[in-house]
């Protein structure tokens, strides 16, 4: 059996290691693009800050890893699938057979449709190249912008704050983290970065960006222009699917089923790019999530190895956030759902901020902000749909609480 | 034989005698609100709840851990964070369906129980029996991992 | 080391936070806690201040140990100046709120003035903010408690605070932590009420280091722990019975005091007893004591959580009593049922949630009622003052009715708050009073336990048996045993155990420990946490200085050594049954030899030299 993976970030590297556990004596080549070893996004913000050197960033650092495994690491661009003939086209002219093929290819940046966005200057925040230009342009006393105020854009927050910039934040929306935290506790972020010197501008669009002499004039609606030396870009991030297009069925990302196969059973999708099941939902979406993504690799390859009864049956979609120091977590629908009641503790002058969403007496979703000790339960209480019972009541009076409603319902 | 913590609610006073050695034994000082297990009380019940991590076999926070900080101690089954490759991420923190791990301001890194390299002090502090560290294939592994499958029945079977 | 050696400063008259080193040159003459903040007290405060007047100070305080794992590590105090007897205050309680304190980097916090209109304190580590408490002046302990648990957000913070009864000037109300834990006697409650304090709520997670040598300290809290668990007393019968295993025992030794003292045993003492809540009842099956548990750090665990019997005429309408909480402990369930006469264990359970729930010290609750029981068979009371109440000995309705109005400062609660001694004086029966300056007695009749008269004539705070508990000699044999009927050797007995509890108050652990540990054991324990030399020998003699400083301050208060006598009933009116049949208490031959030991002069004033033995400030 050969088994050919492409993308080398964790979902990808975690489905090699699956498959050689499950297959000893398969064939698995893993294919990635970036002229690095294997390494972690989410480790990038801690490198810009000096946390980790690269090294810190690089998954599986002993030096024979791979090697150990049997597993055959490419550098290699695909250029693109023949699904029928079952094999790759690689951009050296090459073509590599698979049995079976994983898609791990993740997702990238986009950059919005204004002008300027292709300028010297403008980078975003996405791959080590990235984060290498960021440390040079970014020091004490630069004036730097960063675009968007998503979770990506928040987690590099600090590390810019850090690295002594003068940080100005200009985000679409009405509040930071739309897509993660609500009303109450987005305007809450955004106060605790204007608090430590950060100017954020919300519900404020970048209209372009133009050069003049070494500095970029970034235009927006209905402000001055602000000058300044580097523009960081994190709008947002779109799945990699350009490999699946005309060959697998698409929507946001790959489409796949409860088996992580593609519209071609060959072909399996995992990770960042595979639109797949949602615990909560039920429907299917792209979460581009690191839980999510390892979830996804581990059944993919199972499924791939032949096992029989791996299904998927969702994952929560989940954040955790330290912004500037302070902690945000978003889980499952904390949008609320039709019918279902609220638990909601707002302490504004101290930065803390619970809501809790049920439908009848079980947790759906969650956000905090200020939490650090036993979020986790909150996704145990989600995932295992515990009937809260009394507790529910005790929680609506005291969302704190929600690590004793777990106890008080499994331990016996 | 692998040995684990099994944790008797119903002998504990809620003295915090655990806690107290817990971070002593990790960081040095009497600090309940650094110790990685923790006793939660129900008043109205007159219950007290030891409650730490179980060294699941799904190590949720192990394989969502993004920089390989945490990884498997095969001489005690515990799954340890490693303090110099843990970046702070917290992904782990909300991974863990147990709420077990923590992450910690202080250092900037997450803290979960390492049963103490296979002494816990936890255990050895208890004056009731209420934690104990013994066989694994004793029942109390058993019930503990009960209560793991009731969070793990809902997930895929791998 | 140990102590964290800061302590905090609130001035409440001007809504001040200041912080300030520890004097660690007192530190090193009274320990901590009691000692050390009584130090700081008679430093401040003129002993002539009017107790509930601003210019009283406040000063809660925990130990060296405080924090740490020596077991029973959780102790905090309270040191003021007492309104029901006008001498100094020191009251000890255990549960969390110390250790708490001791984490969030303060040995001691110091209040000052009087708040122009309700506050609480909220510390969080270093952040220290006063409140404003409007929205929970005339809240219960329970409510506040939820209520600031809910504002912070935070399941993790202690709380002290006071009920509606110190709010309405009971004069014995209490400070009550978490939940069910009290710094109960002399009136500190009404003190802390009487500067417009209404909590003190804290989070610390600094932690407690600086121990000196921490290898020796942990050996010796293991060595020590071991010690606990292998005693009979601390091991088995405190965790299985709580201190309610001695209602059977006093009782039987006719040391029970009844009905006001009038008698020396109770015919229902079994039903009340420590035995009784273990048998399951007759409606639900359940029994009274749902489990014993710890406060920090404690490995014998003698506290009792209980629920009462929901069928129970005093709850029955009501589900919020129906869950567990702080169950009765000896004192409180002779105060609420031998001394009333009640023998209803359901009705006691409740009057003494409702005393935790909105701060009473119990002893003086049930002592009060005893005596307004006695009144009321006299027809010196009537139901017109009573409101309709029929307040006869062995009444559980009347005892839960009368609860009820103390405890919100109703209706005759407001003559019962006053305390047996200023009722008693009130209907022209000063010689029902059952106490000692002021102070209502616990549950030990001097006439059969010699030692105990002498203990409560000369408490620095009034009739208390957590002074000298010479119980543990004359009754358990601990650390050797004495004839209780006996007067002889009593004076020397009463001294060591003064000053040893002197010593152990001031150290952040629990007294209970004694029943297992003498200083030999406690000694080692500070020595290898806290810098100096700690032995044996300077313990006992800090907690003689101790003693000797709390003397000092209430004789400058204007006691004297008339006020270190007895009742009359136990002086004059022997005991009717039991082994001390025909005894009264032999204080008149113990006092004298107790003054001369102290080396105190002949009417009970220290002397210039005692007060350069122990470096008394002047």
């Amino acid at each position: 059996m050969n088994h050919v993976i492409i993308g080398t970030g964790p979902a990808g590297v975690v489905a090699a290691e699956t498959l050689r556990k499950r297959s000893p004596d398969a064939d698995i080549t893993l294919i990635g693009g970036e002229a690095e070893r294997p390494y972690s996004r989410m480790a990038i913000p801690y490198h810009l800050i000096g946390k980790v050197d690269e090294g810190g960033t690089h998954l599986r650092t002993a030096p024979d890893h791979f090697d150990a495994l049997r597993i055959e690491l490419l550098q290699q661009r695909v250029d693109s699938i023949d699904a029928d003939g079952k094999a790759l086209a690689l951009d050296n002219g090459s073509r590599l057979g698979f049995d079976k093929l994983l898609l791990a290819t993740g997702s990238r940046p986009t950059r919005p449709p204004i002008p300027g966005m292709d300028l010297p200057g403008v980078v975003n925040c996405w791959t080590l190249a990235d984060t290498r230009q960021i440390i040079a342009g970014a020091n004490v006393g630069d004036e730097v912008v960063l675009m968007g105020a998503g979770f990506i854009g928040c987690i590099i927050l600090e590390a810019l704050a850090l690295r002594g910039v003068k940080l100005t934040v200009v985000e679409m929306e009405n509040r930071m983290v739309p897509r993660m935290m609500d009303e109450k506790s987005g305007g809450l972020l955004k106060r605790w970065c204007e608090n430590k010197g950060v100017r954020v501008l919300t519900s404020t669009r970048v209209n372009g960006v133009s050069s003049d002499a070494g500095k970029l004039t970034v235009e927006l609606e209905g402000q001055e222009p602000l000058k300044v030396s580097l523009v960081i870009c994190a709008t947002g991030v779109k799945a990699n699917t350009d490999l699946a297009s005309g060959v697998l069925e698409i929507n946001h990302g790959i489409l796949v089923n409860e088996r992580l196969q593609t519209s071609h059973p060959d072909i399996y999708a995992a990770g960042d790019v595979a639109e797949g099941k949602d615990f909560s939902t039920g429907g299917y979406s792209v979460q581009a999530i690191q839980p999510t993504a390892v979830e996804h690799c581990a059944l993919a390859a199972i499924n791939m190895a032949g096992g029989k009864d791996a299904l998927h049956r969702g994952s929560i979609n989940m954040n955790v956030l330290d912004t500037m120091g302070l902690i945000s977590a978003s889980f499952g629908l904390w949008q609320g759902v039709d019918g279902g009641g609220a638990a909601t503790l707002d302490a504004a002058d101290r930065y803390r901020y619970i809501n809790l969403q049920f439908a009848e007496d079980v947790l759906v979703g969650a956000n905090t902000l200020g939490m650090t000790q036993h979020i986790g339960v909150l996704r145990g209480l989600i995932q295992s749909r515990t009937r809260l019972g009394r507790w529910k009541h005790k929680l609506m009076a005291d969302p704190t609480r929600v690590m004793e409603a777990y106890l008080a319902q499994h331990i016996p | 034989m692998l040995k684990s913590l099994y944790i008797n609610p119903d002998k504990c006073t809620g003295c915090l005698q655990c806690e107290m050695a817990c971070s002593y034994e990790n960081e040095g000082i009497f600090n309940p609100s650094r110790s990685r297990i923790k006793v939660f009380t129900f008043h109205d019940a007159g219950r007290f709840v030891p409650y730490t991590c179980t060294q699941c076999d799904d190590a949720w926070c192990m394989k969502a851990c993004p920089v390989e900080a945490i990884v498997f101690n095969a001489a005690t089954g515990s799954k340890d964070v490693l303090n110099d490759r843990c970046v702070g991420c917290k992904v782990c923190t909300i991974a863990c369906p147990f709420g077990t791990v923590n992450y910690n301001s202080a250092s900037g890194k997450v803290i979960k129980c390492d049963l103490c390299g296979g002494n816990p002090q936890c255990a050895q502090a208890c004056p009731t029996g209420a934690i104990t560290y013994i066989d694994a294939d004793a029942t109390g592994l058993e019930r503990m991992r009960a209560w793991a499958d009731k969070i793990n029945t809902q997930h895929a079977a791998a | 080391m140990a102590w964290t050696k800061q302590i905090l400063r609130i001035n409440l008259s001007n809504a001040t936070v200041q912080v300030e080193p520890l004097n660690m040159e007192w530190a090193r003459d009274y320990l901590g806690q009691r000692g050390l903040a009584t130090r700081y007290f008679v430093e401040e405060v003129d002993p002539r201040v009017d107790a509930l007047g601003p210019d009283n100070k406040l000063i809660m305080t925990t130990g060296p140990l405080t924090g740490t794992m020596a077991s029973t590590g959780g102790r905090y105090s309270v040191i003021t100046k007492s309104p029901l007897t006008g001498a100094i205050a020191c009251s000890n309680s255990g549960g969390f709120i110390g250790a708490e304190m001791k984490n969030a980097g303060w040995d001691m916090i110091i209040f000052e003035g009087k708040a122009p209109s309700p506050v609480y304190l909220y510390v969080e580590n270093d952040q220290v903010e006063i409140l404003p408490a409007d929205d929970l002046w005339g809240k219960s302990v329970w409510e506040t408690d939820e209520l600031i648990h809910q504002k912070h957000q935070d399941p993790q913070i202690r709380i002290s605070c006071v009920g509606r009864s110190a709010e309405a000037g009971c004069l014995y109300s209490a400070i009550v932590n978490d939940l069910h834990r009290a710094a109960g006697r002399s009136g500190v409650g009404t003190v802390m009420a009487s500067k417009n304090l209404k909590a003190v709520a804290i989070r610390g997670t600094k932690g407690v280091g600086n121990i000196k040598d921490p290898i020796r300290f942990m050996q010796q809290v293991a060595a020590q722990k071991k010690v606990l668990a292998d005693n009979a007393v601390t091991g088995a019968g405190l965790p299985k019975y709580g201190t309610q295993v001695l209602m059977n025992v006093i009782n039987e030794m006719g040391a029970l005091p009844t009905r006001n003292m009038r008698e020396v045993q109770f015919e229902g003492a079994h039903s009340v007893s420590g035995e009784a809540m273990h048998e399951p009842r007759k409606s639900d099956g359940k029994p009274n004591l749902t489990r014993n548990a710890g406060c920090f750090g404690c490995t014998i665990a003698c506290g009792r959580i209980s629920t009462i019997d929901q069928g129970h005429f005093s709850i029955k309408e009501k589900p919020e009593y129906w869950g567990n909480s702080g169950g009765l402990e000896y004192e409180a369930a002779w105060a609420l049922g031998p001394d009333t006469g009640v023998d209803d264990l359901n009705a006691l359970t409740y009057v003494n949630f409702l005393c935790n729930e909105d701060g009473m010290d119990p002893i003086s609750f049930g002592a009060t009622v005893a005596a307004a029981m006695e009144l009321y068979e006299m027809g010196v009371i009537t139901p017109e003052y009573t409101g309709g109440i029929e307040l006869k000995f062995g009444s559980a309705e009347a005892l839960v009715a009368v609860t009820e109005l103390t405890a919100r400062g109703e209706g005759f609660g407001k003559i019962l708050g006053l305390g047996s001694k200023r009722m008693c004086e009130l209907y022209g029966h000063p010689e029902l009073s059952m106490t000692v300056k002021g102070q209502e007695f616990p549950a030990y009749d001097p006439r059969g336990i010699q030692g105990m008269g002498l203990t409560y004539a000369t408490s620095n705070r009034g009739a208390c048996h957590l002074r000298s508990y010479t119980v543990a000699s004359e009754v358990l044999g601990i650390p050797i045993k004495t004839d209780p009927l006996a007067t002889d050797g009593k004076p020397e007995l009463v001294i060591a155990f003064q000053d040893a509890t002197a010593a152990v108050d001031s150290s952040g652990l629990c007294l209970f420990t004694t029943f297992a540990w003498s200083l030999e054991n406690i000694a080692p324990q500070i020595d290898a946490a806290c810098e100096g030399d700690w032995s044996v020998e300077k313990c006992a003699e800090v907690g003689a200085r101790i003693w000797n400083l709390e003397r000092d301050f209430n004789m400058r208060a204007g006691l004297t050594g008339a006020d270190d006598t007895l009742p009359k009933r136990l002086l004059k009116d022997a005991a009717n049954v039991g082994p001390a049949k025909g005894l009264v208490a032999g204080l008149d031959v113990m006092l004298p030899k107790y003054y001369e030991l102290r080396g105190w002069t002949a009417d009970g004033q220290l002397t210039d030299a005692t007060r350069q033995r122990y470096g008394l400030p002047g």
